[in-house]
C-alpha cells in the first residue's frame, strides 16, 4: 500500500500554546481516513497543515515534516498554490463562491490555467452527485442552492482541479441526516480516485465510512488503526471511554 | 495566465497595498508639516504669547495686531451655546430613539437624522442668513440676526446628527440585564433610564458630546455666514463673532503669500487642529472605555 | 390616587423625550419646507439647463451643476483607488504590531481635521508646491484627500463582514492571496464598499470650505468643464449668492433654486446608498 501523505515528528503551536505535541501520522492511497477526537484536540489543526492553511495566521509556529510521497509541503521553493491544488480541501460550513454555479467550478480551473469548457464542468459535477439536479441551472446563483447541494458544489469545485488528496473537515456537521448519507456515499465513490482525510465528530459516520482511523486527544495521537479495531477493539481506555461517548 | 506572473502579481500588490496605508500617514504628516512650518514662521515675527492672549485681531492695519484670542472666545462661545441646544435634545432624541420608540418608529426617525447630517453646512448657513438670523433680529429687537447665538442655534443642527448616532448607539448596548434588575426593584421606565441606563452609556454619551464639539469647533460654512465676523472680543450671545475658522475663510483669499498675516491664519489653524484633536481624542477615550465594559 | 399620579408623571417624563425627537425632526422639515417651498418657485428646465447670465442675476446655474458634478468625479478618482487598497491593506495583510495601530490612528485622525485645514493643505500642496494653481484639480485632490479617511473605514467594514470562510475557499482551489482578494472579496464586498463610496462622495459634493482657496470661482465664463481651470460649484455658488454679490436681495430667488438643487443632489445620491444597503440586507450571501 502507497503512502500518499505523512507527518513526522510534526509540533503546531499558536503564540504560547502547543496544539499538536509530535504528531506522526500517514495516510495511505485510495483510502479513508477518520481523524476523531474531543473539541479542542487540534484533528482541524492537523488537517489544515497539509495544505498550509495556517499560513494565514501569522503567529502559527509549525516544525516537523510534511510530506505528500516525497514532494517537502513547507518546501519554500514549492508555491503554496501548487500544493494546494494537488491537495483539495472541502469545510465545515459550505461556502460557495457568490458566483453562478458554473462560476465556482470554474473559477479554480481558469486561475490555475487548466481547461474550463462544460465538459469539465459536468464531469466535476457527475463525480459529485450534483450534475442531474442543477444540469439546467448552471446560471444561477449557487447560494440558492440547499445547504447539501452547496456541500456537493463545494466536493466538486475540489474535485474538478483533479487533486491527489481531499481534506474535509467535518464536511456533515452544518447538514441534515438526509444530506448527511448522500455525502457519505459520494466520499465512498470518491475514494477509489483520490485519498481521502475526514475530520469528523461523528462516531457512526467514521465507522460507516473510514477504512482507517486516528484518534487524538490533547494534541497528541492516541490510537490509530483499522477502524473497525479502534471502534470494536481498542487499546486505550481513553480510546474506549470517548468512543463510548463518556467525553468529547 | 503565467504561474509566474500570477505570482508576480501577487507580491507587486501586496506592496502596492502597503504603500497606499503609507500614503495615509504621509497625508497627516504632510498637514502636520504644513502646519508646523507656517506657524513656526509666525512666530519668527511674533511671540506665540502675544499671539495666544492678544486681545485685538487687526493684521491688516497699520500697526498690525495678531491677537488670536477674540477669535478662540467666539469660536469657545458659539460652540459653547450649540452645546446647550445639542446636548439635551441629543441624549433626549437618542433616549427616546432606543428605549421608547416602536421598530415602526425607529425606521422613519433614523433615516431623518441621516437626512440631517447629510444638509450640506452651506446650505445651513443659508438657511441662518434667510430664516433664523432675521427670526432672533424679529424676536430680540435687533438690527440684524448675524451674531453668535444665530451661529450656535445653526451649529447646534449640525452636531445633533453626530451626538445622537453615538449616544443612540451607547445606550442601546446598555445590557437588558441592568435594566430588568432595575425594574425588579419597583423603579419605573423613566427612574431606570435616568438613575440606571444613561449613567451606564455615561462614557459613550460624553463621547458623543465631545465629538459634536470638535464637529462644531472645525465648522466653517455655518458660522462664516450666520454670525456677522466682527472680531472683537464678545460681551455676550447677541454679539456679532468672527470664529477661528470663518477668520481663515475669509482672509486666506485675500492676503499676500508669504507675508506673516498669510503665515498667522496657518497658526490659527494649528490652534484649531490641536482643539479639535483634543475633542476627538477624549471622545476616543470614552469611546474605548466604554466598549471595554460593554462588548457587545 | 397613586395610580393617577403614576400616569400624569409618566406623560410629563414620556413629552420631555417626545419633545426632544419632534424638535430635531421639526429642524429636519423647517429645512427642508423653507427651501422646497422657496426653492421651487425657481426650479425650472431653464434654471438647470442654462449657464448663469448678466452678472448672475438671470440665467440659470448649469456652469455650477457641471462643475460639481465634474468635481465629485475626480473626487472619486482620487480617494476610491487609495482609499479601497488602503482598506484592503489594514484588513487582508497588516500584521497587529506598532506601524498598523500608527496607521489606524492617523485615519482617525484625518477623519476629525476640520475641512478648512484640508482647504490650507490643498492650498499649500497642490495649488502652489505642485503649481496646479486654483483649479478644478487641486480642487479634486483636495476634497479626494478629505474623503480618503471615509472612504477606508467604511470600505473596511463591508471587508470585515466577509467571513474567513469565503477566503479559504479561494485559497483552497490553489488562489494566490490578491487572487483570492480580486475575485472572492472584492466582489462579496462590493455592495458594502458601494454605501460607503456613494455616502462619502455625496459629504464631498457639499464641502465649500476646502475648494475656497483651491479653485472655486466667483464666475467663469461659458459652461466650464476644464480640469486645468477655475471651476463654479453649487455649494460656493450658494454660498457667493447669498454671502458676496453686489445685490443680493435680487439674486435671492438663485440663491434658493440652487439650494434646492444642492439638497436634491446630495439626497439624491444618499437614497442610492440606502437603495444599495437595503438590496444588499437582502439578498445577502
Amino acid at each position: 500500500m502507497n503512502i500518499k501523505l505523512s507527518a513526522q515528528n510534526l509540533n503546531i503551536s499558536f503564540g504560547q500554546k502547543q496544539v499538536l505535541k509530535n504528531i506522526n501520522v500517514a495516510f495511505a492511497e485510495n483510502e479513508i481516513t477518520a481523524l476523531i477526537g474531543p473539541s479542542g484536540c487540534g484533528k482541524s489543526t492537523l488537517l489544515r497543515s497539509f495544505n498550509r492553511m495556517h499560513d494565514l495566521s501569522p503567529d502559527a509556529k509549525i516544525s516537523g515534516n510534511l510530506k505528500l510521497e516525497d514532494l517537502d509541503l513547507y518546501d519554500k521553493t514549492v508555491p503554496v498554490t501548487e500544493i494546494r491544488k494537488r491537495i483539495g480541501m472541502v469545510f465545515q460550513k459550505a461556502n460557495p463562491f457568490p458566483k453562478s454555479i458554473y462560476e465556482n467550478i470554474a473559477y479554480g480551473l481558469k486561475i490555475n490555467n487548466l481547461p474550463h469548457g462544460i465538459d469539465v464542468i459536468e464531469k466535476a459535477l457527475r463525480e459529485a452527485f450534483l450534475w442531474e439536479e442543477v444540469k439546467n441551472d448552471l446560471k444561477m446563483p449557487a447560494t440558492r442552492l440547499s445547504g447539501g447541494q452547496q456541500q456537493r458544489l463545494c466536493i466538486a469545485r475540489a474535485v474538478a482541479l483533479r487533486p491527489e488528496v481531499i481534506l474535509m473537515d467535518e464536511p456533515c456537521s452544518a447538514l441534515d441526516p438526509v444530506s448527511t448519507l448522500k455525502i457519505e456515499e459520494l466520499i465512498m465513490h470518491l475514494k477509489k480516485k483520490y485519498t481521502i482525510t475526514i475530520v469528523t465528530h461523528n462516531m457512526q459516520q467514521a465507522q460507516r465510512i473510514a477504512d482507517k482511523t486516528v484518534f487524538l486527544y490533547l494534541g497528541e495521537v492516541k490510537e490509530e488503526g483499522p477502524t473497525s479495531q479502534i471502534f470494536n477493539n481498542p487499546k486505550e481506555e481513553m480510546t474506549m471511554n470517548y468512543i463510548k461517548g463518556s467525553f468529547g | 495566465m503565467r504561474f509566474k506572473t500570477r505570482l508576480s502579481l501577487d507580491i507587486a500588490f501586496k506592496y502596492i497595498f502597503k504603500i497606499t496605508g503609507l500614503l495615509v500617514l504621509a497625508a497627516l504628516a504632510g498637514i502636520l508639516g504644513m502646519l508646523v512650518y507656517n506657524s513656526f514662521s509666525f512666530f519668527m515675527d511674533v511671540r506665540p504669547f502675544d499671539f495666544i492672549t492678544g486681545m485685538e485681531w487687526n493684521p491688516t492695519g497699520k500697526n498690525p495686531k495678531y491677537g488670536m484670542l477674540p477669535l478662540i472666545v467666539s469660536t469657545t462661545l458659539v460652540t459653547f451655546g450649540a452645546m446647550l441646544i445639542a446636548i439635551p435634545l441629543g441624549i433626549g432624541t437618542a433616549a427616546f430613539i432606543s428605549e421608547y420608540a416602536s421598530a415602526k418608529v425607529k425606521n422613519i426617525l433614523k433615516p431623518m437624522i441621516e437626512m440631517l447630517a447629510a444638509v450640506p453646512s452651506v446650505v445651513i448657513g443659508f438657511l441662518g442668513i434667510v430664516l433664523v438670523g432675521p427670526g432672533i433680529a424679529d424676536l430680540a429687537n435687533l438690527p440684524n440676526g448675524l451674531n453668535a447665538l444665530n451661529g450656535a442655534v445653526l451649529l447646534a443642527v449640525m452636531a445633533l446628527p453626530t451626538i445622537i448616532t453615538i449616544a443612540e448607539d451607547a445606550i442601546h448596548a446598555i445590557p437588558k440585564t441592568y435594566k430588568e434588575a432595575s425594574y425588579a426593584l419597583g423603579a419605573t421606565k423613566w427612574e431606570t433610564l435616568c438613575k440606571v441606563t444613561i449613567p451606564a452609556a455615561a462614557p459613550g454619551i460624553i463621547a458623543a458630546i465631545m465629538l459634536g464639539v470638535g464637529r462644531a469647533v472645525g465648522e466653517t460654512m455655518t458660522v462664516l455666514m450666520a454670525t456677522g465676523n466682527a472680531a472683537l472680543l464678545p460681551d455676550g450671545m447677541f454679539d456679532s463673532v468672527k470664529t477661528m475658522t470663518a477668520t481663515i475663510a475669509i482672509e486666506m483669499g485675500e492676503v499676500p503669500y508669504r507675508t506673516t498675516h498669510y503665515f498667522a491664519l496657518y497658526a490659527i489653524a494649528t490652534v484649531l487642529f490641536g482643539m479639535t484633536l483634543v475633542a476627538n481624542l477624549v471622545g476616543e477615550y470614552f469611546i474605548n472605555r466604554f466598549r471595554k465594559y460593554h462588548a457587545a | 390616587m397613586q395610580r393617577k399620579k403614576f400616569k400624569l408623571s409618566s406623560a410629563v417624563e414620556w413629552g420631555t423625550l417626545l419633545l426632544s425627537t419632534g424638535l430635531v425632526c421639526f429642524f429636519l422639515i423647517v429645512i427642508l419646507l423653507e427651501i422646497i417651498m422657496k426653492g421651487s418657485g425657481s426650479l425650472s428646465w431653464n434654471f438647470i439647463a442654462d449657464i448663469p447670465r448678466e452678472g448672475m442675476t438671470k440665467g440659470g446655474i448649469l456652469t455650477p451643476i457641471i462643475g460639481t458634478v465634474l468635481l465629485t468625479m475626480l473626487t472619486a478618482l482620487f480617494s476610491i483607488p487609495f482609499g479601497v487598497c488602503c482598506a484592503i491593506y489594514l484588513n487582508e495583510y497588516a500584521e497587529n504590531n506598532w506601524l498598523t495601530r500608527i496607521i489606524r490612528a492617523a485615519i482617525r485622525n484625518l477623519s476629525g481635521v476640520p475641512s478648512i485645514i484640508y482647504g490650507l493643505f490643498g492650498l499649500a500642496l497642490f495649488v502652489q508646491a505642485l503649481q496646479f494653481g486654483t483649479s478644478m484639480l487641486a480642487a479634486g485632490m483636495t476634497l479626494g484627500l478629505l474623503s480618503l479617511p471615509y472612504i477606508i473605514t467604511t470600505t473596511e467594514e463591508a471587508l470585515m463582514r466577509i467571513p474567513a470562510s469565503m477566503r479559504e475557499a479561494a485559497l483552497a482551489v490553489g488562489a494566490t492571496k490578491f487572487e483570492t482578494i480580486k475575485d472572492v472579496v472584492i466582489p462579496s464586498a462590493m455592495p458594502g464598499i458601494l454605501t460607503g463610496v456613494v455616502l462619502t462622495l455625496s459629504r464631498a459634493a457639499g464641502e465649500t470650505a476646502p475648494i475656497l482657496f483651491t479653485g472655486a470661482a466667483f464666475y467663469i465664463n461659458g459652461v466650464g468643464g476644464a480640469v486645468n481651470n477655475e471651476f463654479m460649484a453649487l455649494p460656493y455658488h450658494l454660498y457667493m449668492l447669498s454671502t458676496q454679490h453686489q445685490s443680493i436681495e435680487e439674486v435671492r430667488p438663485i440663491a434658493y433654486g440652487t439650494a434646492l438643487v444642492l439638497i436634491i443632489v446630495v439626497f439624491l445620491m444618499n437614497l442610492t446608498a440606502f437603495y444599495i444597503r437595503y438590496k444588499y440586507r437582502k439578498n445577502e450571501y
